[in-house]
């Protein structure tokens, strides 16, 4: 009998339409865990909590309750209950009907019921609410109503769709405060599935970070924030200073124009990405600091300035409660404890795009005939030709990124260096067996991975053709 | 006169008071006089205690109620499986439903005929019987439709939360689906119903001699008995209004209102 009240294993989700929501995943939850699913929106974290709710069912994997495989039961033989995320109150019943649903679907007393019900409502702070009819209630007050509707059942586990995503920020905040106080007081296990990362490192016992169908990291949100495991979770969890680099020498790496020392070893030359949090970069004299900058903007942010530094053509942001003025030479300088260094991937490249003026993207300043209204659910352009959302709200430009992924094998080198979107040196060359993984630096300081069969040569400057059906795009607000 | 927005309704306030206030009075009129024209409830005071209008009156009541009950029973599961289905073509299906409404009404109903005549030899045999089916034949289509737009609106995430709490999918289409397509129910019954109390010519085409509504209001115009001939339209019109009014027609938060769907 193992302590784990839900395992998911190996499980993958093909729909109909042949799209792959989430591809062998592997999970562990413990009695009475705080787990939250966290990634951006399509990346399978709501596909995962339906399979345990029994709304979908795995095209491949298991998952077991307390032992038990449950894969194909279901929903409503399955002990838990789940919080949608716009509620899903009955319009038609008054609120005690509503919570008293499930009770009398088991065919309770009605004394028991009524105790039931009273007890919940006291739990959500909603006493003498039983004869109020759901559309008098507000977006709050219901969201507690459906959480004492799912509680009412007392169920082995708790599932949460980003519950708290139409609320208002600051309800938002109260309620992940009292979400976790039920949690703590109750000790049922609490599945939550959201795409903020603040909220999941507020609440979370353990946070699974998927990406694209797939686990990217399960941790503690210490493991998490500090620990990141790959660029993704770094750059999902919290604001990041992400650098390509590369290792000079016995915990020495080179990245942002200078070397630094470091707490993480990898062989001499390796390929690295290194992650430094913003308010980890110290700023110096400039002859003081490992690199120097000029500071391009300083943003007031109440308890910290957001400082931005350019130095030759990297961007780094620093999160520091000193002041600095715009144009300043400064130095930084980051304790080696501070950065984190992983092995790049290169085994596909995350490469950002800009949005121009007609909300086309573009790469490199060319447009790729890709339109940014296509990769928001529900945006639209209006009438004056902005880009607004499903409520008819702006949409801050500037605050979108975008990121194209592309496949090291769909990108092709040419000699012809007007034929390629993008144009830089070789920087990197491994042989892999069958093929060479070459990394490609722009002038931009983007590093393409490219694999190509044939042999070209360290510093070649070349000119790099990706066909534009095959780069996919992911928003991250 | 400056043409302002306000002129723009000139035109409609012209069309209400020719042909919506105007026949209303007329109506009224004719209802609450005598053939001298004096001030009389002899009309109204008639209807209730002749007993030729009032089996008329019952007749046409069980014809629409038969007829509006077989369009539910037939409607229902196929609004319900298009309305709840993910097919990419349901619209074309309920497309394909709605389809008899552009061909002609009497093409239709005399080819219908034709078909009846074939299966039970003679017409005359069954009366009752091919009246329903041609009305329901009819007007099958306006139960369909807003059951249907009603079903298709539903929140799936209300099924699922009902399936989530325990119900089994039957006690969830009894307490959720159901439910919750009363107000389509309600306005298909309203544009099934009331049409069927009155609509002879499927009656006469289908030679069914018996009279409903609409045949004795027909009648009594054609003998020049205004009078008695308006009253029962006043009481049809009461009628109606009673019914929309018990069903919420009334509501301005009702969208089906009047099931104007169409």
């Amino acid at each position: 009998m193992s302590e784990n009240i839900i395992e998911l294993k190996h499980i993958s989700k093909v729909f109909e339409d042949g799209f792959q929501a989430v591809s062998d995943l592997n999970l562990e939850v413990k009695k009475g865990e705080f787990v939250t699913f966290l990634g951006p929106s399509g990346c399978g974290k709501t596909t995962t909590l339906r399979m345990i709710a029994g709304f979908e069912i795995p095209s491949e994997g298991e998952i077991l309750l307390n032992g038990k495989d449950i894969t194909k039961l279901p929903p409503n033989e399955r002990p838990v209950n789940t919080v949608f995320q716009r509620y899903a109150l009955f319009p038609h019943m008054n609120i005690y009907d509503n919570i008293s649903f499930g009770l009398k679907i088991k065919k309770m007393p009605k004394n028991v019921i009524d105790k039931k019900v009273k007890r919940v409502l006291d739990l959500v702070d909603l006493e003498g609410f039983e004869n109020r009819k759901v559309s008098t209630l507000s977006g709050g007050q219901q969201q507690r109503i459906a959480i004492a509707r799912a509680l009412v059942n007392e169920p082995e586990i708790l599932l949460l769709d980003e519950p708290l995503g139409a609320l208002d920020l600051k309800m938002r905040k109260e309620m992940q405060l009292e979400l976790k106080a039920m949690h703590d007081r109750l000790g049922i296990t609490f599945i939550y599935v959201t795409h903020d990362q603040e909220e999941a490192l507020t609440m979370s016992d353990k946070i699974l970070v998927m990406s694209e169908g797939k686990a990217q990291q399960i941790g503690t949100p210490e493991d998490i924030y500090n620990e990141p495991k790959n660029a993704f979770v770094a750059d999902f969890i919290g604001d990041s200073n992400i650098y390509n680099g590369i290792m000079t020498g016995k915990l020495k790496a080179r990245f942002a124009g200078g070397e630094f020392n470091c707490v993480d070893d990898f062989e001499e030359g390796t390929h690295i990405t290194a992650v430094v949090r913003p308010e980890d970069v110290v700023i110096t004299e400039p002859e003081k600091g490992i690199i120097q900058g000029r500071v391009d903007s300083v943003i007031f942010k109440g308890i910290h300035y957001e400082i931005t530094v350019i130095s030759g053509k990297t961007e780094t942001v620093i999160q520091t409660v000193k002041s600095a003025n715009v144009g300043d030479r400064v130095g930084m300088y980051v304790e080696p404890d501070n950065i984190h260094i992983m092995k790049a991937d290169d085994s596909i490249n995350i490469i950002p795009v800009d949005i121009n003026n007609d909300y086309k993207l573009e790469l490199n300043g060319h447009v790729i005939d890709r339109s940014v209204t296509k990769l928001i659910k529900n945006a639209k352009r209006n009438s004056d030709g902005n880009l607004v959302d499903e409520h008819g709200d702006l949409i801050d430009k500037s605050r979108l990124k975008i990121y194209a992924t592309i496949l090291p094998g769909d990108i092709e080198m040419t000699d012809n260096i007007e034929d390629g979107i993008v144009q830089g040196h070789i920087s990197n060359l491994i042989y892999k067996g069958d093929h060479y993984s070459y990394v490609i630096r722009t002038e931009m300081d983007q590093d393409f991975i490219v694999d190509d069969e044939d042999l070209w040569n360290m510093d070649d400057f070349v000119g790099l053709i990706i066909p534009k059906d095959k780069m996919k795009f992911t928003v991250k607000h | 006169m400056r043409f302002t927005r306000r002129s723009l309704r000139i035109p409609y306030i012209i069309f209400l008071l020719l042909f919506v206030i105007a026949p209303l009075l007329v109506l009224f009129y004719y209802g609450f006089t005598d053939a001298s024209g004096r001030i009389s409830f002899a009309n109204i005071v008639g209807f209730f205690t002749d007993e030729n209008t009032l089996g008329t009156l019952f007749y046409s009541l069980l014809i629409a109620f038969v007829t509006t009950l077989v369009c539910l029973v037939v409607a229902y599961p196929v609004a319900y499986i298009l309305g709840t289905s993910n097919l990419k073509s349901k619209s074309v299906i309920i497309m394909i439903f709605i389809m008899p409404m552009w061909i002609n009404f009497s093409l239709r109903i005399t080819a219908l005929k034709e078909i009846l005549t074939l299966l039970e030899g003679n017409l005359s045999y069954h009366p009752f019987l091919n009246s329903v089916i041609g009305m329901a034949y009819d007007f099958f289509p306006f139960m369909i439709l807003p059951i249907y737009n009603v079903i298709s609106k539903q929140d799936s995430s209300l099924v699922e939360a009902a399936r989530d709490l325990g119900a089994t999918s039957f006690q969830t289409f009894i307490r959720v689906t159901l439910p919750l397509s009363i107000p389509g129910i309600l306005s298909g019954i309203s544009m099934v119903f009331l049409p069927a109390m009155t609509n002879y010519v499927v009656l006469d085409m289908l030679y069914n001699s018996t009279y409903i509504m609409g045949s004795l209001i027909g009648s009594y115009f054609s003998s020049y008995n205004w009078h008695s001939g308006s009253m029962i339209a006043l009481v049809l019109l009461g009628i109606i209004c009673l019914f929309t009014f018990f069903t919420g027609g009334f509501d301005e938060d009702n969208e089906n209102a009047g099931g104007a769907i169409l």
